[in-house]
């Protein structure tokens, strides 16, 4: 008889039992088939035959596949690990499920990891998004590449610019209009505020004005009504039809349907509502909305007076024309360059002298692209934007560096995992693969909150840029281009942090990583990523912080500067009656009367009226000849003040006599000038008594100016400019009285109550009259809204950087720490003292500082060469900002080695050793 | 003929049923006729499956009996109808050892080797005594579906 048990081991191998159980199974089965062969012999089957009937019964098959589900396995079957045919990306869900279930084991660091991904990604995705919608974003026009800006090429011109846009009179439009032929359509327009109310304290819409050809050429379709074409723009039209935006229609008639055909009121004037511009259309600033959009032929019978139109020497249009088919620029500027010669020869003003009228007819035309659009916004942003990009990239470089070195933590701390992993046969390939899946998801988790933050952040710096005066209207919504950007940044973020674990596994050596003890005494090579790491982190702090003092200052500079007079407790009050139709020779009296009435205000220190407000960006300037000291047609600003401006300012007055009820239109004009003046043009002499000629349009004789006064320098048009001269007349001399003053009041009263007062006053006058109100101090400041922005930003990201590489420099130090542990307990039980000790590691530690601070200088002298125009008054190489810097940098990383270096200290000898 | 199995298995695998009723007595016959146009040896071989298991439990209710025993008596008592190898009784008595109805214990007897000898555990015979009354049941059904029509 055959042993059976032998047989059934055979039969039962596939089901891998544990040796107990099989032992068990075989015997109960050997036994019955003993019992079976015993039966069948005593039947008379003879032995092999038995045998034979046995053998087929035990093997045929089933009974693997029956027990298989029955009795338990000693082990799950090892799957083999090194699969050459396997697929790249087989396995990638359970690789992904083993990162997420790693990150939820290890809830600190990723939340530490996600959150400082967010913030940098995030911080850098809003300001891309700001970048992209002042700078890059197309026009929400039709086909925006095919359009063409027209502009002016002059050398210097002689009139007036009055708007924001400033290439074209409206004689020259016209020409333009009639003589090219590279553009299929062509538009002027320009800008303006309008009044809607008709007296009392003014509510202003942002107004457009726009030719007939306009939106044709936009290629702009009402949402109701209809748009503006070429019938109603015609000479004379009168007040007739206006169009207005989207959000207009929205905010002042809730979107009614009968919107369309009411009337409005602009300035006093009415006009009916003819159509509705789509949402989508903002006008062609980037960073503005218009409300109205009128009809240029409306502008004479707006402004009766002095109107824009008739004049050949104020400039206030753009124009913008969509090229024909076929057309390059190239051959429209061609075009162009033809028929200017003509056009200015045509459009030549009376007025102008020889010299004038010699440089006028040497201008030229040329066209430029305008898909994206023309904006201040970009003029004055562009550049801050993208240093604020470098700079906060350079955060996210800092967060990343911090990443890499938590991930080279948790990579040591797995080291025996991974050689284990690898000695039973994972691929390098496959684990470098789950490592980087691990990053993958950090970073795009990271990105997405990111993303949501971005928004955020983004509203909060728009609504920082913007202010009462001049709003800015900026949708940010995350187009391709952000997004792409975004995962651009992400993936950047995680090849970086991710990197270096990598490289860390692809050296691992599993057999003397197992044979080491638990803590593995690596070479000390691997100490080398991390003290780069140290030095890149101090370097780039230091950039940072050198970065955010440079701006920082740069506002304290322009926000403490004296611009020469007192900019506090002064308010300034536009009072316009045009609408009183005063007499022209009638309003010197009447303006004397409303400043009478003004400087009667109780609780008024003092007032004057002013026809340029200081620092408020207009300007005014005149030709002078002073014959005696051979100056001739020298450029100088002019400004109209009343008696006792120089008092209400507070500037100081050196000599002389200021104007007085002495000066009146019939008697000599008179004039007060200000130090540089009278440095520049009249040497040491004593200015008092001096004359000057300013000349006249039209050929009439020079207007002779006696100089009875002498005052202190004053900025004037902006607090960036230098000291220049000006020269003060008085407003009752000029030739033409305006139809509006602007006094300039100092009161300690609120400027809340001196406006009911100021109100009432000129209600008392006429209820007719329009005014507006501005506190100077706020007005000069939301002028440094640039230079805020960048302090403040620049500073946060100094602030944050400092306390990233804190962050950084303890949490390296501390490891290295831990790791020389053992040598540390020796060096102590040897009979070292502790403070030695301690000093080994600051030591250490102040090295790779000290190497990170030179690298650190040398990068931020590079880079604050490059941001030199967005500083004032503070050289980019300052020396004091760098000591700053590197003092403060210095002690704070020697700090944050403090603790690691008394831990090392503080360790116990006989612990370590016995780990050892 | 898996619902002979099902039927006989829903028993043996949640007792705490509810007894057989008639719509499912009913519901096996009905299966029973349509299953006589798929063939007499499927019929035979899930049959043979689902009553297997009440055979063995009924011969181990009185004594403790080993495989080889059980897998005997049954052959002897069916006349040589219910055959059975290693492959296929095996497997089932496992089965029944791991739904918990029997235990196995080696027992070791005096100049004899050692052998695995089988009862009945409680739960088992509440199983048995459920089986027993499904089968009376069903053989009635049978009977009285396919009895000779009395004219």
């Amino acid at each position: 008889m055959p042993d059976w048990s032998e047989e059934i081991r055979a039969a039962l191998v596939g089901l891998n039992l544990n040796p107990a159980q099989e032992a068990s199974v075989a015997d109960e089965l050997a036994q019955h088939l003993e019992d079976r062969y015993d039966e069948m012999r005593h039947e008379g089957v003879d032995d092999a035959e038995a045998c034979r009937l046995l053998r087929s019964e035990l093997n045929d098959g089933r009974l693997v596949t029956e027990l298989k589900g029955l009795l338990p396995p000693v082990s799950e079957a090892i799957s083999p690990g090194q699969d050459i045919r396997e697929r790249l990306l087989a396995g990638l869900g359970k690789d992904l499920r083993y990162a997420i279930r790693m990150l939820r084991l290890n809830p600190t660091f990723a939340a530490v990891a996600i959150l400082s991904l967010a913030l940098g990604i995030g911080a850098n995705t809003a300001i891309f998004e700001l970048l992209d919608a002042v700078v890059l974003r197309t026009l929400p026009v039709q086909s925006p590449q095919q359009l063409a800006n027209i502009r002016e090429i002059h050398g210097g011109r002689i009139g007036n610019t009055v708007a924001r846009q400033k290439n074209f009179s409206v004689a020259l439009w016209q020409q333009i209009q009639q003589q090219q032929k590279g553009f299929s359509g062509i538009g002027a327009w320009s800008t303006e505020t309008f009044d809607l109310g008709r007296g009392g304290e003014a509510h202003y819409v942002q107004g457009m004005w726009v030719s007939g050809s306009f939106f044709r050429t936009l290629g702009i379709q009402p949402v109701l009504g209809r748009l503006l074409t070429e019938n109603d723009d015609y000479r004379g039209c009168g007040l007739r039809a206006v169009v207005i935006s989207y959000a207009f229609w929205q905010r002042s008639f809730a979107g009614r349907t009968d919107a369309v055909g009411s009337k409005l009121s602009l300035d006093g004037h009415p006009f009916e509502v003819i159509g509705i511009t789509p949402a989508s259309f903002y006008g062609l600033e980037i960073g503005r909305n218009f409300d109205v959009a009128v009809p240029v032929c409306s502008e004479s019978a707006i402004r009766t007076e002095s109107s824009w139109t008739q004049s050949a020497t104020t400039w206030w249009l753009d124009v913008i024309g969509r090229l024909n088919a076929g057309w390059t620029l190239g051959k429209a500027n061609a075009q162009l360059a033809s028929i200017a010669p003509g056009i200015f020869a045509a459009t030549l003003p009376p007025e102008y002298d020889a010299t004038e009228r010699k440089d006028y007819l040497r201008f030229g035309l040329k066209a430029e692209t305008a898909a994206t659009g023309v904006s201040e916004l970009r003029a004055q942003y562009a550049d801050p934007l993208r240093a604020l990009l470098a700079i906060s990239g350079l955060v996210l470089l800092l967060a990343c560096t911090n990443l890499a070195n938590l991930m080279l933590a948790r990579a040591a701390a797995r080291q025996r995992e991974i050689a284990l992993r690898l000695a039973l046969g994972a691929s390098r390939r496959r684990l470098i693969r789950q490592l980087f899946t691990e990053n993958v998801f950090l970073a795009s988790v990271g990105a997405a909150v990111g993303l949501i933050l971005a928004q955020v952040f983004g509203s909060v710096l728009v609504a920082f840029i913007g202010n009462s005066e001049n709003p800015v209207f900026l949708p940010l919504y995350p187009d391709m281009r952000v997004l792409l950007f975004t995962v651009g940044i992400a993936s950047l973020t995680c090849l970086l942090f991710g990197v270096a674990p990598a490289i860390r596994i692809g050296r691992v050596e599993p057999g003397t990583v197992m044979k080491a003890s638990g803590r593995g005494l690596a070479g000390r090579q691997h100490f080398l990523l991390r003290r780069g790491l140290i030095v890149s982190q101090v370097a780039l702090s230091l950039v940072l912080v050198v970065a955010a003092l440079l701006f920082v200052r740069t506002f304290r500079n322009l926000v403490s500067l004296n611009p020469g007079f007192q900019q506090d407790g002064v308010l300034v009050a536009d009072f316009d009656f045009s609408a009183l139709h005063v007499l022209a020779q009638n309003r010197a009296d009447y303006k004397r009367e409303l400043l009478r009435s003004v400087r009667n205000i109780p609780g008024v220190i003092s007032a004057a009226e002013a026809a340029i407000v200081p620092l408020n960006g207009d300007g005014w300037n005149e030709f002078i000849d002073i014959p005696e000291q051979g100056v001739s047609r020298k450029l100088v600003y002019f400004n109209a003040v009343s008696s006792c401006y120089f008092q209400t300012l507070q500037i100081p007055f050196l000599a002389g006599r200021d104007f007085d009820d002495r000066d009146i239109a019939s008697s000599p004009p008179v004039a007060i000038v200000n130090e540089h003046f009278a440095h520049t043009y009249l040497g040491k002499t004593d200015p008092i008594g001096k004359t000057f000629r300013v000349r006249q349009d039209g050929g009439k004789p020079d207007r002779i100016f006696h100089i009875v006064g002498f005052a202190g320098d004053t900025r004037y048009r902006d607090i960036h400019d230098e000291p220049t001269p000006i020269v003060f007349v008085s407003p009752y001399q000029r030739p033409i009285a305006d139809t509006d003053s602007t006094f300039i009041v100092r009161s300690n009263e609120a400027p809340a109550s001196l406006i009911l007062s100021l109100k009432d006053t000129a209600v008392k006058s006429s209820p007719e009259i329009v005014l507006n109100f501005s506190v100077l101090r706020t007005s000069v400041l939301e002028k440094l809204t640039r230079e805020r922005l960048m302090a403040t930003l620049s500073g946060v990201y100094g602030a944050l950087a400092t306390v990233l590489a804190m962050v950084g420099i303890y949490g390296i130090i501390s490891y290295m720490v831990i790791r020389r542990s053992g040598e540390m307990g020796l060096r102590i039980a040897l009979g070292a003292r502790r403070t030695s000790v301690v000093g080994i590691v600051l030591r250490e530690a102040a090295a790779l500082v000290a190497v990170g601070l030179m690298v650190g200088t040398a990068v931020a002298i590079a880079c604050a060469r490059t941001v030199r125009t967005l500083l004032y008054g503070i050289k980019p190489v300052d020396p004091l900002t760098l000591i700053i810097s590197i003092g403060g940098l210095s002690t704070i990383a020697l700090a944050a080695s403090l603790l690691p270096a008394i831990r090392a200290a503080s360790v116990d000898p006989i612990q370590t050793l016995r780990e050892e | 003929m898996f619902a002979a199995k099902r039927f006989c298995n829903s028993w043996t695998t949640a007792y705490s049923e509810v007894a057989p009723s008639p719509l499912t007595t009913l519901y096996y016959a009905v299966i029973y006729i349509a299953m006589q146009y798929i063939g007499a040896k499927l019929f035979e071989r899930e049959l043979k499956k689902g009553s297997t298991e009440l055979l063995i439990l009924s011969l181990v209710e009185q004594r403790p009996r080993h495989g080889y025993e059980i897998s005997k008596l049954i052959e002897q008592r069916s006349e040589g109808l219910l055959k059975f190898n290693v492959a296929s009784f095996y497997p089932l008595l496992y089965r029944l050892e791991k739904r918990g109805f029997i235990r196995g214990r080696w027992v070791e007897k005096d100049g004899q080797r050692r052998r695995r000898y089988y009862r009945l555990t409680a739960e088992g015979k509440k199983v048995l005594k459920d089986q027993r009354n499904c089968w009376a049941d069903f053989v009635l059904a049978i009977a009285r579906i396919t009895g000779e029509e009395h004219a």
